[in-house]
């Protein structure tokens, strides 16, 4: 499957991934709308670890042998047939926050939206590429089998 | 008195209705005009911070920034202007010369804007670049005045394919079209820009240059498209290095700051670039303005050959001088010293560092020089003893083309390449703050400069400009690069006097051959 | 008289090329060859005709036979004056002429048997003769020389080529290799001295097309001591040619390799030897590559040689019979000489169709 590596020596820093991620995961989808009109606040799945100049965005990475699999208690952590990537079907999710327990990369958050669920990285169902990659101004993440 | 600073020379426009906070203009200023207030809850804008480099208007999000030049005016006047008044209150302040980055940004005369190309009519057909073949391919080194061949008679006639060549050419360079990368060392600008800039000369089958900063190890895998430069400052000169890439420049001088060496500050000699460059890490390198071995051109001859022995004569040797009213005779020393090519780097030329009152007022525009340079060699029948490449300003395909028109076998682009990979022009390459990760040493901006991406755009740039010269030769009705370089009558001049003209070697446009 | 009026401008010009050449040295006269050039009339506009015939003057071979053009009388004076100085005087007279009405304001028209002297120790008698040509060229008004090698002339004026050739009575000549010019320049004036062939030596030129790196041709030659003085593509291909094959000793087929180079990308494909033989070839002669459209007959006394640019814009057709060879813009105007042909053939770009003078 495609996934989306992480080129940390070209990582600039700028958060322009969460800035789209956020955009993407808005009611509006729309970059003003989403920051100036939704409340609450629309959340990014992703998220740039940064110590000192080194940085990188850090979003689920669909493990093959995935632990949050094995660890969610009502069957709504599940892999899409199609395109192998991990996702969370929120109306099963029961917020037990046992995915993010197990994550070994800290990348599933509780939702802030309202709900009581997990949030995590869809890979931007229905999109070509995810929005993070695709709005990357150096590359330094970059969507590849 | 009341002490003064330099007036602010940029105004960030922030649009708030588009301002979403999200604060990706103050992680990436790197001369921190952006500042997230938390008190406040919003960004603030410092404008005297500014610099006009445009990093945080093109990565805003929501295209709420606009950079503006500051309309803050003194009273209207032809000589205490604006900049007069900045540059007087900067240097009562500190007592230093005036730094700057870049080439000479002053209204002199643009004579390519004062040239105009050919093209045919009815009487000769011009050639579809698309259909036909069109040759770019140049050869750069010295070139023999005559074949020497040895041929059999058979029944009175020669049979082509068993003739044998007796001349042997001295090497030469090869490059598919007739641009390359100027010298911007490393140290001057970042790894990631010396990768790009390698990988796109790989690319187009053309060259880079070193400049006087050494080649850092991991570069010597470009080596066949790389020229090493040896400067006055002779950073980073060892054996491997003059083995290195396929030729060897002599740097004499460079268009922006003819007369003195190189400027690197310690705050660009980083610990990779110290040992590249073989200097402690932190101290200025500042390259004696004269090379202290070449006080005349026979000790330059000397050098030449010096570095020729040392190479065992399997690499050409070029000198690079800066133009400088006596450009024509000194050329022709050079050539006759035993250079296999001269550059010869224009008033527009860039610079990482030079004193603003030199890059500004020193040297002569690489048109004439050029120009001069090319008849001066014609005349004095040794044209073919070197190749001649024009440096200095050049801007796009229609620059190139006229130069070749004027004489030069090649161009070498520095800071249209420097643009290809995101500079701004903003001219303070010597602070070491490049917010474009390109005239940086800093970890946090180097990156910004991915090499891959760079690479790519630098060989567009050539790709883009080959096919634009292509084109305007096909135009023409010539097929070969060859026909046009030197064919002056390819140009005509618009609006220059008759002395500028007979410089140039150019009729006026209107009248026919 | 417009022998010189144009001279400060290069003209562009599209013309009709004919050439036959005899490879046993057989001596013919001129009426072929003017039949021939007649048939492609509608190739000139009457601005322009001439002649070149290798071999008519046997009885003179081994001096120097210099066609001259005159626009006054004291032009021919200090000509003579200099000839005097450097040459000995076997012969002079007018070239004979037939007054015809539509040939007018013709020049004084004279040639000249001269025998060099005081030749210079470091000279070749070839560059002395040369640089003659180029000091009355250059240096003395109102004198032209039209030709100036041995045993050939060059006939040429503003006409129609067909009534050139009856006003020279070239019915009257014999010569192993004609070749004839109709000119079509595409400027209005017109002058005696920048009709075709040019020549220089026992060199002739006729040409068809314009040469888009006469710029550069002009000033790589400076670099050898001509003097391209009449602004002509003629006069470069002659220049060339006589630098290539006189100067740098280069047969004919290597100098059609430099004014048509071989394009990079078949010298790509060519076998190591051959390939690093033509590179060399195309780096030294760089400036050397004639770029434009153009079908050139060249000759000395030993060949004619017809070539094309290197991907053919102008037309170029050659053929044989017997041991006649022919090059010409039109099959019509070979056929119009010799129904009757062995082989006729359309030639490739830059590749040249030599005849050649059988010993």
């Amino acid at each position: 499957m495609k996934k989306i590596v992480i080129r940390e020596e070209y990582c600039i820093g700028c958060r322009l991934c969460e800035i789209h991620c956020l955009v993407q995961h808005s009611k509006s989808k729309e970059i003003i709308k989403a920051y100036k009109g939704e409340y609450p606040k629309p959340m990014s799945r992703v998220r740039v670890e940064q110590l000192h100049h080194l940085s990188f965005a850090m979003q689920c990475r669909h493990c093959e042998d995935a632990p949050c699999l094995e660890a969610c208690l009502s069957g709504a952590m599940h892999r899409d047939k199609k395109t192998g990537a991990v996702l969370c079907d929120e109306d099963k999710c029961v917020g037990c926050w046992m995915c993010i327990m197990v994550c070994p990369f800290g990348v599933i958050e509780r939702n802030t939206e309202g709900k009581k669920i997990a949030s995590k990285c869809d890979l931007c169902t229905g999109q070509e590429k995810p929005v993070c990659v695709k709005n990357c101004p150096n590359e330094a993440i970059v969507y590849e089998e | 008195m009341v002490k003064r600073t330099a007036p602010t020379e940029f105004i960030v426009e922030r649009d708030e209705d588009k301002c979403i906070q999200c604060q990706v203009c103050c992680r990436m200023c790197s001369n921190d005009a952006h500042v997230f207030e938390e008190d406040l809850n919003e960004v603030i804008t410092e404008h005297k911070k500014c610099v006009g480099c445009h990093f945080c208007e093109t990565l805003c999000p929501t295209g709420a920034l606009e950079v503006k030049r500051s309309t803050s005016e003194t009273r209207a006047n032809a000589n205490w202007t604006k900049k007069a008044l900045t540059d007087i209150t900067k240097q009562a302040e500190t007592g230093g010369i005036l730094l700057t980055g870049m080439g000479c940004d002053r209204p002199y005369p643009i004579y390519w804007d004062h040239m105009l190309i050919n093209a045919s009519q009815v009487t000769n057909p011009s050639i579809d670049p698309l259909r036909e073949p069109m040759e770019l391919k140049t050869y750069i080194g010295k070139k023999p005045d005559r074949i020497e061949i040895v041929t059999h008679l058979e029944n009175g006639k020669i049979d082509p394919s068993k003739v044998e060549l007796k001349t042997k050419l001295s090497t030469m360079l090869k490059i598919e079209t007739p641009i390359m990368f100027s010298a911007m060392s490393y140290g001057s600008i970042s790894y990631n820009a010396c990768t790009s800039l390698a990988r796109a000369a790989q690319q187009s089958g053309t060259l880079y240059n070193t400049g006087e900063g050494g080649l850092h190890k991991d570069l010597y895998k470009y080596a066949g498209n790389t020229i090493v430069q040896v400067a006055s400052g002779r950073f980073g000169v060892h054996k491997q290095y003059l083995e290195a890439g396929v030729a060897i420049e002599i740097k004499i001088g460079q268009g922006a700051k003819p007369g003195i060496g190189g400027h690197l500050p310690g705050e660009k000699v980083s610990e990779d670039v110290s040992q590249t460059r073989m200097i402690p890490v932190g101290s200025d390198a500042i390259s004696p303005a004269p090379h202290h071995d070449i006080y005349s051109i026979e000790d330059l001859r000397q050098l030449i050959y010096a570095l020729k022995e040392a190479t065992r004569y399997k690499k050409p040797i070029g000198v690079k001088i800066s133009a400088v009213h006596n450009v024509a005779p000194i050329a022709s020393g050079v050539v006759r010293a035993g250079a296999d090519y001269v550059v010869i780097d224009g008033l527009r030329g860039g610079t990482g560092a030079a004193p603003t009152v030199i890059r500004d007022n020193v040297g002569i525009p690489i048109e004439l020089a050029l120009a001069v340079v090319d008849a001066r060699l014609r005349e004095e029948g040794v044209r073919n003893h070197a190749s001649i490449i024009a440096a200095g300003g050049f801007r796009n395909s229609g620059d190139v083309l006229k130069a070749i028109a004027l004489g030069a076998d090649a161009v070498y682009i520095g800071t249209s390449a420097l643009i290809a990979m995101g500079c701004h022009v903003c001219q303070k390459c010597y602070t070491g703050k490049c917010n474009w990760g390109i005239a940086t040493q800093d970890p946090y901006l180097t990156k910004r400069l991915n090499p891959e991406i760079g690479a790519q755009r630098l060989s567009n740039l050539i790709r883009a400009w080959s096919r634009e010269i292509k084109e305007m030769l096909g135009g023409m009705g010539i097929n070969s690069i060859d026909s046009l370089r030197g064919n002056r009558e390819q140009l005509r001049a618009i609006g220059l006097s008759d002395t500028d003209m007979k410089l140039l070697g150019l009729k006026p446009a209107g009248e026919a051959w | 008289m417009q022998l010189m009026a144009d001279r400060d401008y290069k003209i562009s010009s599209a013309c009709g090329v004919l050439g036959i050449m005899n490879e046993n040295g057989r001596r013919f006269s001129g009426e072929n060859i003017m039949k021939g050039i007649a048939l492609m009339r509608e190739r000139s506009n009457g601005l322009g005709g001439g002649f070149a015939a290798h071999g008519i003057y046997p009885d003179y071979k081994d001096y120097y036979a210099f066609h001259m053009l005159f626009e006054t009388e004291i032009a021919k004076n200090i000509t003579e004056e200099y000839f005097k100085l450097h040459y000995k005087f076997i012969k002079s007279e007018p070239i004979p002429t037939r007054q015809i009405p539509e040939i007018k304001n013709s020049p004084l028209i004279w040639r000249y048997f001269l025998e060099p002297k005081n030749i210079g120790v470091f000279e070749t008698e070839s560059d002395f003769v040369v640089s003659t040509v180029m000091h009355i060229n250059q240096n003395i008004k109102d004198a032209f020389v039209a030709s100036s090698g041995k045993n050939m002339g060059v006939f040429k004026g503003v006409g129609y080529p067909e009534d050139i050739g009856r006003f020279f009575r070239l019915e009257e000549y014999g010569a192993y290799i004609w070749t004839a010019h109709g000119r079509f320049p595409t400027n209005t004036v017109a002058w005696w001295g920048g009709a075709h062939p040019f020549g220089l030596l026992d060199w002739t030129v006729v040409h068809n097309g314009e040469i888009s790196s006469y710029g550069i041709n002009k000033r790589y030659l400076e670099n050898y001591g001509y003097k391209c003085s009449f602004f002509t593509d003629t006069e470069v291909i002659t220049y060339l040619f006589d630098l290539l094959i006189r100067k740098h000793e280069l047969p004919i087929e290597m100098a059609a390799k430099v004014v048509a180079a071989t394009f990079w990308s078949e010298i790509d494909r060519l076998p190591e030897k051959q390939k690093e033989l033509h590179e060399t070839l195309r780096i030294i002669y760089s400036s050397a590559l004639l770029n434009g459209p153009f079908a050139v007959i060249l000759a000395n006394n030993n060949m004619m040689v017809g070539i094309n640019d290197r991907i053919k814009l102008r037309p170029l057709v050659a053929a044989r019979k017997d041991d006649f060879v022919f090059v010409s813009s039109e099959e019509s105007a070979i056929r119009e000489t010799e129904p009757v042909l062995d082989e006729v053939w359309t030639p490739k770009g830059g590749e040249p169709v030599i005849g050649r003078l059988k010993i």
